[in-house]
């Protein structure tokens, strides 16, 4: 502005050529090259200060300290470890620990959250309330806190093994986590996953040939009869004929401690408990959201169709409620997965707190948080993907 | 027209106590199955919890008198109160922490009501933030130094959340004007810094901060643990607030950003003025989510073992004297966290119900 009066007291209106700083086109190219040239500055500064400061404690850089041995135990693995493996294995083992509580705790969740947020849209006051107060209650209080919370409940409140509570049969609770039945492996079982993967392919095709048709005859099918059908009976009847083995591995108290079963370690079983409660209450939000997002008018008009009740449900409030269910509902599984990692704080052995133990021992304080870095990037960039393929598919739905 | 109208009362069944029950509870069998088990269910828990917490607690007690009752023994709380409150500051300088704690309070009490919002409260506001950090590190005659090191409980708590959530909010609007900009450098430098933070949990940039933050800097120059898990907490939650206030802007329609133009203001104007106002009010619901779960986040500091409230609590119940406390305190911790995020939400709606422009 002050510039234009100067101009005009010159006398000179508009015919010079504008100078650079007026031209918004040169002036956006100036700003991005200071914004880039302060970015790139403050990046070398940090990066020539690390560097000097590695040389000067002497520490080397670099993954080269994977393939050494790692020399520390890990209280719980999926897969085969010791001691003696390297450090790769560890993180491997961690990696694996995550996934496997992330695992459990997303499916749980899911069903425990659709489960809550139905409940706070029930019509029966008393059931909406307690929804509603677990809700709020939950979310209100840091997940830390709550694992912590249940962690003191194993290791303080529960009896030793001996006295252990006995919910079910074979079910036992105690300061030394849950100990459950499991089936005996039985080769039977791996023609059983065999016979699912078959069904489940033959319920694919099946999807389409009925949907083609429908298309082209107007004829439905029973897909969904058939389908649950197929999906439990062929497995069932591959089980059946191979001579239905039902042998499980009963835990029974040994001394003091337990034979056979499975457990799952206190650690274990705090950080579930932590997560799936948490996270089932803003998993509840977002079901009872979607499901109050669907207007009461597109039942009426799908009941005016003629449509059977299990068919509105199937084919017009399920898929509209879903749009708006699915996207909150992928972002709590990731959050599921990120809060995962505050098991280094109660002693389950996740990525995170392998991950410590490694940096602690190595040195290799910059290797370490990048790795750590890098593989939840790479949960949460795939979760993304989910997401957009999703979205898209929803779109052309829509349309 | 007939003389007498016969006034002809609902019947005892609909209306009242006993119709409330039978339209709320009991409206349908299925209903009714599912509130007598619940009712079963409550009747068979409440009880024996509020016996527990209440009737057969020790509130005041030695600890021993606790391991010999048979209820809750809040006296874990209310014998160690002042550690878990301010941790390691001086037994005797531990009225500084209480004043600057009352005085953040007592301003934000204030700040709640928009009737008082004004140059002056603002002032108010620099003026006490100034008093709280003379208060807790002093330094001038009359209140010896303290040093951070030994800054903890509730006062910590309190400050990582007050100057976490203040200042991630303006590095958050910035960085969601930077992914929305035209500029090709600006925008890919907001939206690989916006989705490479909302990928890592805050634990790993805690770390970061504790660990690999020192070798950043030059020889010599060290910066305090709380100011770097500080940092680390804005940084983190800056990203979420970008994304947030980004679905605020792409929210306003593309004629206001014309009728800005048209009158003659410029991006800054455009901005402050026009953009800003519509869009960060669309999305106060969100924004106060992200608040409330920044709050919450602070308990993370735990993890990089500085003495904020949780801490203090876990060094507490580490004392041989007080082991095996841990559900009280816990519980304890919990309704003070539930209190501060409740109290937020609460405000949350309120503002939104005063800021909406729809309704009068």
């Amino acid at each position: 502005m002050a510039l234009d009066t100067t101009q005009t007291h010159d006398g000179v209106l508009r015919e010079k050529p504008e100078p650079f700083w007026l031209d918004p086109k040169k002036r956006a190219i100036f700003f991005q090259i200071l914004v880039v040239g302060a970015v790139a500055l403050l990046a070398w500064y940090l990066i020539s200060n690390t560097v000097a400061n590695l040389q000067r404690q002497k520490i080397a850089t670099g993954f080269g300290f994977l393939g050494k041995e790692a020399s520390f135990e890990i209280g719980e693995s999926v897969i085969a470890y010791d001691a003696s493996n390297t450090y790769a294995r560890a993180l491997v083992v961690g990696a694996l620990n995550t996934i496997k509580v992330s695992f459990i705790g997303i499916v749980i969740t899911v069903f425990l959250g659709t489960f809550i947020g139905i409940a706070r849209l029930s019509s029966n006051w008393l059931i909406s309330r307690l929804a509603a107060i677990y809700i709020e209650g939950m979310q209100d209080v840091p997940v830390l806190l709550q694992l912590f919370f249940w962690y003191a409940i194993f290791y303080e409140t529960l009896p030793s093994p001996r006295q252990a509570l006995k919910p079910m049969h074979g079910v036992f609770l105690c300061n030394r986590g849950l100990v459950m039945p499991v089936p005996e492996w039985h080769p039977a079982y791996g023609y059983v996953f065999l016979a699912f993967a078959a069904a489940c392919l033959m319920v694919w095709g099946l999807r389409r040939w009925a949907r083609k048709r429908q298309d082209e005859t107007g004829k439905t099918f029973p897909v969904f009869r058939v389908s649950l059908a197929l999906v439990l009976g062929l497995p069932l009847g591959v089980w059946a004929a191979l001579g239905a083995p039902f042998a499980m591995s009963v835990p029974e108290l040994r001394g003091f401690n337990f034979r056979g079963g499975t457990t799952w370690s206190p650690e274990f079983m705090a950080l579930l408990l932590g997560l799936i409660l948490y996270t089932a209450a803003f998993v509840a939000e977002a079901v009872r959201a979607g499901i109050q997002s669907v207007s009461k008018g597109q039942r009426e008009a799908a009941m005016a169709l003629g449509l059977r009740p299990a068919q509105v449900l199937r084919l017009v409030i399920l898929p509209q409620a879903l749009r708006v269910i699915i996207p909150p509902l992928t972002s709590q599984m990731l959050n599921l997965t990120k809060n995962s990692s505050l098991a280094v704080a109660i002693g389950y052995p996740d990525f995170v707190s392998v991950a410590n133990t490694t940096i602690n021992q190595t040195g290799q304080s910059i290797e370490g948080v990048a790795l750590i870095m890098l593989v939840y990037l790479i949960f949460s960039l795939s979760t993304s993907a989910f997401m957009n393929w999703y979205n898209k598919k929803v779109k052309l739905v829509e349309r | 027209m007939s003389e007498q109208v016969h006034v002809v009362k609902p019947p005892v069944t609909s209306v009242g106590v006993v119709g409330w029950l039978r339209q709320n509870l009991f409206n349908t069998p299925f209903n009714s199955l599912l509130s007598l088990v619940t009712l079963y269910f409550l009747w068979s828990v409440l009880p024996p919890f509020v016996r527990w917490a209440f009737i057969d607690a020790s509130w005041f007690s030695p600890s021993q008198v606790c391991r010999d009752g048979a209820g809750a023994c809040w006296s874990v709380i209310t014998q160690n109160i002042r550690f878990i409150l301010f941790g390691f500051y001086p037994y005797d300088q531990q009225w500084r922490p209480a004043v600057a704690v009352v005085l953040l309070l007592g301003l934000l009490f204030f700040s709640r009501d928009r009737k008082y919002w004004s140059k002056r409260l603002g002032y108010a506001w620099i003026v006490g933030l100034v008093a709280m950090g003379v208060l807790m590190a002093g330094g001038v005659p009359g209140l010896p130094a303290v040093e951070t090191t030994k800054w903890g409980g509730l006062p910590l708590t309190l400050l990582l959340s007050v100057f976490g959530l203040t200042a991630a909010y303006p590095l958050g609007v910035i960085l969601a004007l930077g992914r929305q900009s035209k500029m090709p450098a600006i925008k890919v430098l907001s939206v690989v810094y916006i989705e490479m933070i909302r990928g890592v949990p805050l634990i790993s940039l805690l770390f970061m901060a504790s660990i690999i933050f020192p070798l950043f800097l030059p020889e010599g120059i060290t910066i305090n643990k709380i100011l770097r898990a500080q940092v680390a907490i804005i940084l983190f939650t800056g990203a979420y607030i970008a994304e947030v206030v980004r679905g605020g802007l792409q929210a306003i329609p593309k004629g206001q950003y014309e009728a800005a133009e048209s009158l003659g203001l410029n991006y800054y104007l455009t901005m402050r003025l026009v953009i800003l106002p519509q869009a960060l009010k669309i999305v106060i619901p969100p924004t106060v989510g992200i608040l409330v779960s920044a709050f919450k986040d602070t308990s993370l500091v735990v993890i990089i073992a500085l003495y904020d409230v949780l801490k203090t609590t876990q060094t507490v119940l580490s004392n041989p004297e007080w082991m095996g406390f841990s559900r009280e305190a816990y519980i304890f911790l919990a309704i003070l966290y539930f209190l501060g995020c409740f109290s937020m939400s609460h405000y949350s709606r309120k503002l939104e119900m005063e800021l909406s422009t729809e309704n009068h």
